[in-house]
């Protein structure tokens, strides 16, 4: 069983402390200074950065190698790692391969559909889901194995993230896949944008009541609204996605060159509530190709400075 | 033909144990073709199960009845009142059967009793060989007549791999090695120098990799 918190985030949400994780998305091409660049602005400022792994099903540089180029400019990174486009043989090579490279935080998903992407002709392999990507490196931590029951020399011995969509349909269902989740092994959650508040109140009460808040953290996930547009779009084109009308009416009802500073208004106001209510153990900002607001959200946010 | 292969009977007789009244319902096209959902083999498994029954001391009532087809709702609506007479189905037909079938009759449970295998050909009597994995975008022409996407382990497009031999798949050695096939054809087409074509990636947004698949024919639909 798990002794030694496996990473720095895993310590503080031991704690007890709020913690703040952040986003950084790698960039198409290889270059690694943008990952450095983009460290840069979260050094500090935050607790651990998520990197994505070819999120909306477009290639980009592999999350295992963003993840170590953050780990060699000092932040700790949390892994993210989607069943789309590996094998469970792949998969596991990676895990192994991203703990022997200091990796310590993994968040297990699904991925986006490929059809979304830039190359929507490609074959999918969903060879194994997120709940039994949560299971398998559960497995390896605990029980020293891989998939076929090998023992591992060297067992990684991960924290485990997993993801939870408050706002997808039906409701009556998230919960449940919460509870699967946290079952499968997942330590901690990072759930989809917040906006409708309201929603994630109730789902928020309903996990407490099944006693799940007990047994996992949960960060609220928040992205700033950088537009009117960009509210917009979202609300209509991002599947599981829910921008209540009145945000979209507040974006779209300022003067386009204070629409930004309406977006972090808004998630500021967002944080706020989200830190008043019980089992919320921190927050994680996705600000989507917008790191350099992270460090203002957070500081304004009177989140800073961080452990 | 979709070939299917009826489940061991230790899985049937989990699966249905905790019912008292069960219909078994055959389907008269492809599965009955294939010896594993038609009318003789509804005959024979319900016997089956009533032995089982009887061995294990259960009160176990079963009624048969085989349709034309489970995949048309005209073909399943026949089955109506047997269906209203049991607690649950045990449906012997492709996966698509069963869930037209379920479909139907939201208040019942309705058990899969058949593995369904492929879309296959009948080699010779009692033998099935997968031919087709119903990618969407047949591209038979380039090779021949003969479908390395759904017949080659590794879904190669350009060429056999290194690990066949004497015209046998690496992975199962009574396979034939589908390029091997291939390079027959052409061979005997006088053709074997159009295999230097450079085959591209597919496209596997036709397939179900992009998402379950409709077909919507305007000039049939009501």
């Amino acid at each position: 069983m798990k002794t030694e918190p496996a990473s720095r985030l895993e310590r503080l949400l031991s704690q007890g402390r709020f913690v703040v994780t952040a986003e950084c998305g790698p960039p198409r091409g290889a270059n690694g200074d943008v990952i450095r660049r983009k460290g840069a602005l979260l050094k500090g400022a935050v607790d651990a950065v998520n990197v994505t792994d070819n999120q909306t099903a477009i290639v980009r540089m592999s999350s295992i190698a963003a993840a170590k180029h953050l780990l060699d400019s000092g932040i700790e990174p949390v892994m993210q790692m989607v069943t789309r486009d590996r094998n469970r043989i792949a998969l596991q090579s990676d895990i192994l391969g991203a703990y022997a490279l200091g990796i310590r935080n993994i968040l297990c998903l699904s991925g986006d559909h490929q059809s979304f992407g830039s190359q929507p002709d490609a074959l999918n392999v969903f060879d194994i889901d997120s709940m039994n990507l949560i299971r398998t490196v559960r497995t390896m931590r605990e029980g020293g194995t891989d998939m076929s029951g090998h023992p591992l020399d060297d067992p990684p011995k991960m924290f485990i993230g997993a993801a939870a969509n408050p706002f997808a349909d039906p409701f009556e269902y998230r919960v449940l896949r919460l509870a699967k989740k946290i079952d499968a092994g997942a330590d901690f959650i990072q759930t989809q944008c917040i906006y409708n508040l309201e929603r994630f109140k109730k789902w928020m009460e309903m996990a407490s009541g099944e006693g799940l808040t007990e047994k996992v953290h949960i960060l609220a996930g928040v992205t700033p609204l950088k537009s009117a547009g960009m509210a917009k779009y979202m609300a209509r084109n991002v599947a599981g996605m829910d921008i209540p009308e009145a945000i979209l009416r507040r974006m779209a009802g300022v003067p386009k060159e204070n629409a930004a500073g309406e977006g972090i208004a808004i998630c500021l106001e967002t944080i706020a509530a989200l830190r008043e209510m019980p089992g919320v153990h921190g927050i994680h900002i996705m600000a989507i190709e917008w790191e350099e607001q992270v460090r203002p959200i957070v500081e304004q946010a009177r989140l800073l400075p961080r452990p | 033909m979709i070939v299917g292969e009826q489940k061991p009977i230790k899985e049937i007789l989990n699966m249905t144990a905790p019912h008292h009244r069960l219909l078994v319902l055959g389907c008269g096209t492809c599965v009955k073709t294939c010896f594993a959902g038609g009318e003789d083999e509804v005959a024979a498994l319900a016997s089956l199960l009533r032995l089982a029954s009887r061995k294990d001391g259960r009160s176990l009532h079963i009624e048969e009845f085989t349709v034309e087809r489970q995949c048309e709702d005209a073909f399943i609506a026949e089955a109506a009142e047997a269906v209203a007479r049991n607690e649950a189905v045990l449906s012997l037909a492709c996966g698509a059967g069963v869930q037209a079938v379920a479909r139907r009759f939201p208040r019942f449970r309705v058990l899969p009793g058949v593995n369904t295998t492929f879309l296959g050909v009948l080699e010779h009597r009692g033998v099935f060989t997968e031919e087709c994995s119903g990618c969407g975008d047949c591209q038979l022409a380039l090779f021949g007549g003969v479908c390395p996407f759904s017949r080659c382990a590794k879904k190669l497009l350009n060429g056999p791999c290194g690990g066949s031999r004497n015209g046998k798949c690496e992975v199962h050695a009574d396979t034939d090695c589908v390029w091997h096939l291939i390079i027959e054809r052409f061979t005997a087409l006088g053709r074997l120098n159009d295999l230097r074509t450079y085959v591209p990636p597919k496209n596997w947004q036709p397939s179900l990799s992009g998402g379950p698949r409709k077909l919507i024919r305007e000039d049939h639909t009501l």
